[in-house]
């Protein structure tokens, strides 16, 4: 029975990277670009849960939709003011590492303003444990907010991308940016549109991942943004349910591995079956190959 | 009255000059043929027009609006297509989800759907084949596409590079008879062409590009039979 309780905490934490897999995986396939600054919104939209929380008394509800709005402008705002300048730049190196100088940058004004220590989060996240086969497996009402709100924003996504105006806009501005603007696409507004939405659902990742381990830093972000960039790659990066399916399997793995071999190489474990993923099927679970045609 | 007055047109990548300076007109229900050779600055010329690359100086004037200042995204709805070369089909929708792209900026689903009806009457191919991938149409069948999403904007003039390139020669003969069908419905076309003889063959009027200049031009038939350019492009 355990091994069921271990399994349900995997899916878990697996629906939290996902979450912020998505952001990753949606921002590479309109952008091209890999946002490493990601994992540290995640960080502010806890951070800005806390502070409505905690200082303010706002209710768990209203502190996520101020965390989410916050999240979507400073999303934008970075893509505005960091990225977009170099979108024509003729190294897409130049654009990583100042994704990387951005991600510096919000983890250390954050402990300019919090300070280092570690914050105690309360959950968001107020639902009585369910407990199955007498007490053995319990689920925590975490856990179910956290696997539900995965399974929505899934779906969600899925149905935006597909049968929206805005959607289709992304899948055109995706493969071709020039084509997209004979069109009629505003190419920088779809490109903000996806920031948006992908920083939006860090701040529920980074609410839901502070409930179920509510130790709060201004490195809080860091490794589970790693960890969600491993499970788009692992997914195929640029798919939407690549991510899903890449992030549910990196929890689940990290997960087990923790239980069963050793809490300590549980995220070596991860890595070492990201690289084994990437030598047998370089484009990831669900990724593509992407040929390009004269 | 000119529909399309382009002036004084200078064009620069980086510090490459490519178009110096180009002054030419297109009036209502033409086919002019800006013919060259490669490098010639034609499909700049063309990129320059819908926005895709800025002027350094000169004007482009459309219908009274100035081109120039105008983000290439809003000049689609101004009834300007641009078909561009390579085609540039999104090759992962299928090929009624790229035609339903080219209608993006109209809102009316009925003038949508009447559209959509003419471009499949006009290409029966894009009609049998509309749930396919479209990166997996042939070479011409894509030009079909490329054609068919520019016709779904309804747009008053349309621009086409190179629409023969990379064509089997019983396609090439295919697609100008389009290019010339659509031009009988009433829509103005400027057309960009390496492949001379076929352009001056459907043009009223064309001008010949060398380095970034216009050399020569004038009425297609005389142009057909200037010496210069039987030699230099016509290959006799």
């Amino acid at each position: 029975m355990s091994f069921l309780n271990h399994l349900i905490n995997g899916f878990s934490l697996g629906s939290v990277y996902a979450i912020i897999a998505l952001g990753y995986t949606m921002v590479y396939g309109i952008a091209k670009m890999l946002n490493f600054a990601h994992g540290d919104v995640i960080m502010v939209g806890a951070f800005a849960v806390f502070i409505s929380m905690t200082s303010m008394g706002a209710s768990a509800l209203l502190s996520l939709i101020i965390a989410m709005a916050v999240c979507t402008a400073l999303g934008v705002l970075i893509e505005k003011v960091a990225y977009r300048p170099l979108r024509n730049a003729s190294s897409s190196l130049a654009v990583l590492i100042t994704a990387i100088g951005v991600s510096y940058l919000l983890q250390n004004l954050a402990l300019l303003i919090f300070g280092a220590d570690s914050k105690s989060f309360t959950s968001i996240v107020n639902l009585k444990a369910v407990k199955l086969f007498d007490g053995q497996v319990s689920i925590s009402g975490t856990a179910i907010v956290t696997i539900t709100a995965c399974i929505v924003i899934m779906v969600g996504l899925t149905l935006f991308v597909n049968k929206t105006k805005a959607g289709q806009a992304m899948k055109a501005v995706s493969e071709d940016k020039g084509a997209a603007q004979l069109m009629g696409i505003n190419v920088n507004a779809t490109i903000s549109l996806t920031f948006a939405i992908g920083s939006a659902l860090a701040a529920v990742a980074g609410a839901l991942m502070c409930s179920a381990y509510p130790n709060l830093t201004p490195y809080s972000g860091t490794m589970p943004g790693i960890k969600a960039f491993v499970a788009a790659v692992f997914g195929g990066i640029g798919s939407i349910p690549g991510a899903m399916i890449g992030g549910l399997l990196i929890g689940i793995i990290e997960n087990i591995g923790k239980a069963y071999i050793s809490s300590q190489m549980a995220d070596a474990i991860v890595f070492a079956i990201l690289v084994v993923v990437l030598l047998i099927k370089p484009t990831g679970i669900l990724g593509k190959n992407i040929q390009e045609k004269v | 009255m000119a529909m399309l007055t382009i002036k004084d047109l200078e064009v620069y990548y980086g510090v490459i000059n490519a178009v110096k300076g180009i002054s030419f007109e297109v009036n209502q229900g033409e086919i002019i043929a800006l013919i060259g050779a490669n490098g010639a600055g034609k499909t700049t010329i063309l990129h320059t027009i819908t926005g895709l690359i800025q002027a350094k100086s000169g004007s482009i004037e459309f219908e009274g609006k100035e081109l120039t200042k105008t983000p290439a995204h809003k000049i689609v709805s101004l009834g300007m297509a641009h078909v561009p070369e390579g085609r540039r089909i999104f090759q992962q929708l299928t090929v009624y989800d790229n035609l339903k792209m080219g209608a993006y900026t109209r809102k009316d689903k009925k003038e949508i759907a009447d559209t959509l009806e003419m471009v499949y009457k006009r290409f029966p191919r894009l009609l049998e084949r509309k749930n396919q991938i479209a990166g997996t149409l042939s070479g011409g069948e894509q030009q079909m596409l490329a054609m068919g999403r520019a016709l779904m904007s309804h747009p008053s003039i349309i621009l086409m590079d190179e629409p023969s390139m990379g064509l089997s020669p019983l396609y090439v003969s295919e697609i100008f008879d389009i290019i010339k069908e659509i031009n009988k419905s009433g829509t103005t076309v400027l057309l960009v062409e390496q492949n001379a003889k076929k352009a001056l063959s459907i043009a009223n009027r064309a001008y010949v590009l060398e380095t970034g200049k216009i050399v020569l031009s004038g009425d297609a038939n005389e142009l057909m039979n200037d010496d210069s350019v039987k030699k230099a492009y016509l290959g006799e």
